[in-house]
């Protein structure tokens, strides 16, 4: 049978600390959003802008100076589905 | 350290707070983390796609969210949707006793570390530093001695009096009532 100190110290290692670096791009996100907001507004004006962009996302997000990870490759191929 | 509770800390992100956001997020990474690689056992690569793809639907629908105390569950459930659209798709067979519920042991077990951490997160900053280093970082006795410029016995004792309080906080863990990680006690809802 565990003491309750035994039992805590469990549950504080049950919780595994992730990578800093993931922890700091889900916090970055309102930021990002808004980057994205703007190139999809291009992307709405700017007919060949949007062709880059349909032919190569990936590229286009780097032209950008964005980090085309598949979270935001997923968000912004939805957003241009709609 | 900002207590907030959920319900307020989603308030604040709805009505564009981005600090509350970077408080969600470090509310919950933990927990989210854990959930893919402790229930779903998800590779590095597998786990991050997971995680952020979890704070990715959270921060899109946050709106959505009817009950704002409810967001430890709608996480815990995000989570679990996300790492099973992973494995589908990359056509990995799950079968329904595989996918843990509301309930399952290691989510429940989860739950309660979760509500263990909010509690170290009240402590005075000695103890959270001590505890922190020593179970959520896994420093050794040695390393935290030459940090903290302590003798390494007083490591020790300084790491039983901090858990003593810890106790004390939290009484003994699942069976009392403890706080829960949005800041409400266990029954007041």
């Amino acid at each position: 049978m565990m003491t309750a100190e035994e039992q805590i110290a469990l549950a504080l290692r049950a919780l595994p600390t992730p990578p800093m670096g993931w922890v700091e791009a889900a916090k970055e996100l309102p930021a990002a959003r808004r980057e994205l907001e703007t190139i999809l507004d291009r992307i709405e004006r700017d007919e060949r802008f949007r062709e880059q962009a349909v032919a190569d996302l990936e590229a286009m997000l780097r032209a950008e100076g964005v980090e085309p990870t598949p979270v935001v490759v997923a968000h912004l191929r939805r957003r241009l589905e709609t | 350290m900002d207590a907030a509770t959920d319900a307020e800390l989603v308030a604040r992100c709805r009505a564009g707070d981005e600090s509350a956001w970077g408080q969600l997020v470090d509310r919950y990474a933990r927990y989210v983390y854990a959930i893919a690689v402790r229930v779903y056992r998800l590779g590095p690569d597998d786990a991050e796609d997971v995680f952020q793809e979890v704070f990715a639907r959270v921060f899109e629908r946050l709106d959505t969210l009817r009950d704002s105390d409810a967001l430890r569950p709608w996480l815990a459930q995000t989570t679990r949707n996300c790492a099973v659209d992973l494995l589908r798709r990359q056509g990995r067979e799950i079968a329904v006793e595989d996918v843990p519920e509301e309930g399952d042991d290691g989510l429940d077990r989860l739950d309660e570390a979760l509500t263990v951490h909010a509690a170290l997160d009240g402590m005075p900053p000695d103890c959270r530093e001590i505890l922190d280093r020593f179970f959520r970082r896994d420093e050794s006795y040695h390393t935290i001695s030459a940090e903290l410029d302590l003798p390494p016995g007083t490591i020790a004792s300084r790491i039983a009096r901090c858990l003593g309080r810890m106790r004390d906080v939290l009484g003994e863990p699942g069976r009392n009532h403890p706080p829960t990680a949005s800041g409400e006690k266990v029954g007041q809802r």
